[in-house]
């Protein structure tokens, strides 16, 4: 055939598909996922095995407060997504704002941790099998966090210029996804840290 | 055999399928309906059910088979007649520790056959010092890994007396390929000589003082042991009864004079990237440590 | 009222020859995906060259007992990069850039998801092979010896702590690797997308061709599989450099945790390798059939059925670590139970060929070839599967047989058939059959001269990974014979590049469907222009163009 084939057009039915955005973030969150998941599993396989040095009961105290802000923060980009679809470019702002503070005292609130880790209790990622899976994998979490501020304080940045509005709520949504996807594996995180391994 | 029927049936019928079916329905092109295309079929239930119950079927066999082997082999009751030996792999040599007998050695594990009526296997308990290796006597039993930080067992009970050959088989650094296995099975009369032998501590020659001295005065003592002397370090074999082995080296070459003097003055003539450094010794400290390593029988 | 339009517009080609420097800046700058592909593929061929050398030197050296042609550090930097090139930088980017080029041609859509995420993945990935074979010209390895990774494609700890690899051999590897696994997790991102979102009107997920299912269940796998190897070389380099104690037996670490770890990637790894294999049958064997392919439902449950299990059977090439028998058990358990869906797979593609016309062209010959090789290694797969058989066969050259003959019988050899059937359509010229056939014979002969000896030395006791073997042994012969097919592949492989660049400047140009197929690809020109489609298609069936060329009988009546 010389002539390439000629395929039949019908425009007539609708045809949705999902968002690329969301899809390719789901697809990166099972990713980061799967990582968490052998540093999880490396934390719970050392639990009781080091042969030296602090134990999770003598030093780790529960970040009731920290962890309360770092969750609420889903609740407050879940609210800067509404506010953007239904093109409220000064709320979404402030629900930003209120998004980078709270994911901001979290990460103040790890550092002041790991500070008091450092100094006093002699805790160091070289100490003993717990230190090494300790600050690996909430150092981790810490890192996504970061990068997730990083995101969230750009996005509060367009929002404040009058950049941004309600046709980009589909990119907000991604974000926010990742947002949510950050505080999820905190919540196993300190489960499995703060609650199982003391 | 199991295994090797089931596989060898599978093959059979499934390639002898295939061959019919390509010699078949080749394309002729001479054919009467050439240019048509064949009839389209696009599946068949039955068919298809049938092939998937089918290969289940063998797989629950096969797999029960296998899971009753497993578990004789692995959970088999030790018997109170067992010999026990502790087998430590290093970079790249293999210390034997007989610790009911008192024994330490290297590089040649001996065992007492196995008399079926009453059997008297030899139980390995295996670590290591360093990266990870594997014993593999394929004669004797599969392989087993030795890692550190772990302790792994193997039994093994040979029937029939001789030297069975092996090597270490997980990869473990440059000179994993001369990192080689030789287990004697000897007859009851035969082991209990060896033990007695080895018991021993090292033979006391005057004829060899000199070198004796050299030896005990070099960084020979800070890796090796000879039972009885000054020499206690433990980061290279034991030598105390090194002239009573067939190979140095673990097994890379006959142990020979020649070979002892070639090897202490430098490994690397036969095993290049073995931990021991070329000692830099002159010609007459060479051939004397030699002629005292000769004498450790 | 279905309205027509031409797929294809004529362009005119009256634009002047370009510079050289134009025409560098626009492959570097591209984010089309089917020059990504292109990029990917040529890539991958040139490790294949140097990673081919590299296992026949590692043959030259084994031939006879006692060799010295190479020293024992170069030959383990061999087998290490061997394999480490074979399965990161030529399988898995020859894999993608088939991908990377048909799936969006196969879905009628324009481009991929995210095509500047598709050329940032394209670029760290081969970053991460440039890096890793410039440890051949920097840092030292095991004890000074060397430079280029020595520690073994698995790179089993602690044999790669800074006491026991106290160069930077250790590093190449790991980084590379890191790097290139950036790039795959993002070209996977990528194919998830592009096959669920951008579909062409009409084209529901029971529409779409096998090979974007595959491509499909293959990224997902990624996703659960290249992460826990990613975790695993972070936690190398924060011992190696930071002190932390992952794989330190010392301070009472696990050796045995990075082999967990490694194989929870490995194996499943193998399958992302396979996978696409295949795809490719899918696609090709119906062709050269004449019929569509058998049971297509089937073919979708069996490979996300696959994909499910492989991640269950890891520790089947732990067996001899001293797991207990219950553990020992279960992986025996979940091995064996992967055999069903692939002989589905095999039975289907059996039953595609059964009352059809089938044309033996080069590429077809190869996908036969694969059909009965994969069956062999399959059923090798099973043997091993019993454990007590793999505590004598493991760590020797049975298993390296076992994986070659999947790796090269059933993976190199489909994707030989890929080339002959997909180049027509990438380049606008037919590659010569003549020498296709040349090519078949030769690699052929010396694939199974190479391959088949290759399990008897195994069973005889020869462990892998030995620079040398004593003479009185009895492997030389064997080993003799293993080599002297080295060399048939090698010559075979120079002809198909030789095929390859030839056919590029000489070969009869294709036209759009050369073969006479029945998939959306085959309806735009060859090749086709930067935006595939000039009006994007709606399809009505599985397979669109047999319904045009069929109007009578379409596949829309059947499915």
């Amino acid at each position: 055939m010389s002539e390439a084939a000629v395929i039949p057009q019908n425009t007539n039915a609708a045809w949705e598909l999902p968002s690329r955005g969301i899809v390719g973030m789901a697809c990166l969150i099972t990713a980061e996922s799967a990582i968490f998941l052998i540093f999880i599993v490396a934390y719970l396989y050392y639990l009781g095995k080091s042969l030296t040095g602090p134990t999770p009961r003598e030093v780790l105290e529960l970040p009731i407060f920290t962890s309360i802000c770092l969750l609420s923060s889903s609740a407050t980009v879940h609210m800067a997504v509404s506010a953007l679809h239904q093109g409220k470019r000064s709320l979404c702002s402030l629900w930003l704002a209120a998004t980078v503070l709270l994911g901001g005292i979290f990460l103040g609130g790890t550092a002041l941790e790991w500070y008091h880790l450092i100094t006093v209790d002699h805790l160091t990622l070289q100490t003993n099998l717990f230190g090494t899976t300790y600050y690996s994998l909430v150092g981790l979490h810490a890192t996504h966090v970061t990068v997730g501020l990083l995101m969230l304080s750009l996005a509060l940045f367009f929002s404040l210029k009058g950049s941004l509005s309600s046709k980009h709520t589909g990119r907000m949504e991604v974000l926010a996804l990742y947002w949510h996807f950050v505080d999820a594996v905190w919540v196993v995180v300190f489960t499995v840290v703060y609650v199982v391994g003391r | 055999m199991l295994v090797l029927g089931i596989t060898s049936a599978i093959f059979l019928v499934v390639g002898g399928l295939l061959v019919y079916v390509l010699l078949r329905y080749r394309h002729r092109a001479n054919d009467v309906n050439a240019h048509q295309e064949p009839p389209q079929i696009y599946g068949s239930s039955q068919i298809e059910l049938s092939w998937t119950v089918i290969p289940i079927l063998i797989v629950v066999m096969l797999f029960l088979a296998t899971a009753r082997i497993i578990f004789a082999t692995e959970d088999a009751p030790k018997p109170a007649t067992a010999l026990d030996v502790t087998v430590i792999g290093h970079q790249f040599w293999w210390e034997y520790r007989y610790p009911k007998q008192g024994i330490v050695t290297a590089n040649e594990l001996h065992v007492p056959v196995s008399d079926p009526k009453h059997p008297t296997p030899t139980y390995l308990t295996m670590s290591s010092a360093d990266t990870n290796h594997s014993f593999w006597v394929p004669r004797l039993a599969g392989k087993v890994d030795v890692i550190p930080n772990r302790l792994n067992t193997l039994w093994i009970d040979p029937e029939a007396p001789g030297l069975y050959l092996g090597q270490c088989a997980q990869y473990c650094g440059t000179q994993h390929a001369l990192m080689l296995l030789r287990v004697y099975a000897d007859t009851p009369e035969q082991f209990a000589a060896w033990v007695a032998h080895q018991q021993q501590p090292a033979v006391e020659d005057p004829s060899v003082a000199e070198g004796r001295a050299v030896f005990q005065h070099t960084a020979c003592i800070s890796c090796h042991t000879v039972a009885g002397t000054v020499a206690t370090g433990t980061f290279g074999p034991d030598l105390t009864h090194l002239a009573s082995r067939d190979t140095i080296a673990s097994g890379a070459v006959p142990n020979t004079p020649a070979n002892l003097h070639a090897f202490i003055d430098n490994p690397a003539n036969f095993k290049p990237g073995c931990l021991m450094p070329a000692m830099h010794l002159n010609q007459h400290d060479l051939d004397a440590v030699t002629a005292y390593l000769s004498t450790l029988k | 009222m279905a309205t027509q339009a031409p797929a294809t517009a004529i362009i005119p080609q009256t634009a002047p020859r370009r510079l050289v420097l134009d025409v560098l800046h626009d492959w570097v700058t591209t984010v089309d995906h089917k020059k990504i592909g292109l990029m990917y593929i040529g890539y991958a061929l040139i490790f294949l060259l140097i990673a081919g050398f590299e296992a026949i030197l590692i043959r030259i050296q084994l031939a006879v007992p006692n060799n010295h042609f190479v020293s024992p550090q170069v030959f383990n930097q061999l087998f290490t990069m061997h394999g480490t090139t074979m399965v990161f930088f030529v399988g898995m980017p020859i894999l993608f850039g088939f991908g990377n080029y048909l799936i969006p041609l196969m879905i009628g859509a324009r481009d991929m998801a995210f095509p500047r995420l598709n050329a940032f993945s394209f670029w760290i990935s081969a970053f991460g092979g440039l890096l890793l074979y410039f440890s051949y010209l920097g840092g030292s390895g095991l004890y000074g010896a060397g430079s280029a990774p020595d520690v073994g494609w698995w790179a089993y700890a602690p044999l790669t702590a800074r006491v026991f690899s106290p160069g930077h051999s250790s590093d190449y590897w790991t980084i590379s690797i890191l790097l290139s696994g950036v790039g795959t997790i993002g070209t996977s991102l990528n194919i998830v997308a592009t096959a669920i979102c951008m579909r062409c009107r009409g084209m529901t997920l029971n529409r779409m061709p096998l090979l974007v299912w595959i491509y499909i269940v293959m990224s997902s796998l990624v996703f659960v599989t290249i992460s826990p190897l990613t975790a695993a070389q972070i936690m190398l380099m924060l011992d190696r450099y930071a002190g932390s104690h992952f794989f330190d037996t010392q301070a009472g670490g696990s050796a045995v945790l990075w082999m967990h770890f490694f194989w929870i990637f490995g194996h499943p790894e193998v399958y992302v390798l396979v996978l696409p294999a295949f795809a490719f049958a899918n696609e090709i064997i119906p062709v050269f059939s004449r019929k569509a392919i058998f049971g297509y439902p089937a073919m979708v449950a069996a490979s996300v059925g696959i994909g499910f299990i492989s991640l269950s059977v890891w520790a089947h090439h732990m067996f001899t670590i001293g797991m207990t028998s219950g553990a020992n058990t279960f992986f025996v358990l979940a091995t064996m139970a992967i055999s069903v869906p692939t002989g589905i797979k095999i039975f289907n593609w059996l039953a595609t060929l059964w009352g059809g016309k089938i044309h033996f062209t080069a590429s077809m010959m190869f996908a036969i070839a694969f059909l009965f090789q994969f069956m062999v290694a399959g059923l090798t797969g099973i043997m091993l599967a019993v454990a007590p058989f793999d505590w004598q066969l493991s760590g020797s050259y049975f298993i390296v047989a076992h994986f070659h003959y999947v790796l090269v019988g059933a993976i190199v050899f489909m994707i030989f058939s890929a080339f002959y059937y997909w180049v027509p359509k990438m380049t606008g010229r037919m590659l010569n059959e003549k020498l296709g056939k040349w090519h078949f014979w030769l690699f052929l002969i010396g694939f199974h001269l190479t391959f088949d000896f290759m399990h008897i030395p195994g069973v005889l006791g020869m462990p892998r990974r030995i620079y040398t073997y004593e003479a009185d042994r009895g492997w030389m012969l064997l080993n003799m014979i293993v080599s002297s097919g080295a060399f048939f592949q090698a010559v075979a492989t120079l002809l198909f590049v030789y095929n390859m660049v030839w056919s590029y400047f000489k070969g009869p140009v294709a036209g759009p469907d050369p073969w006479d197929a029945w998939t959306l690809e085959w309806s735009t020109p060859s090749p086709p222009p930067a935006y595939n489609f000039v009006v994007t298609p709606t399809v009505e069936s599985r397979r669109p163009l047999w319904d045009l060329k069929h109007p009578d009988d379409p596949d829309s009546h059947y499915e």
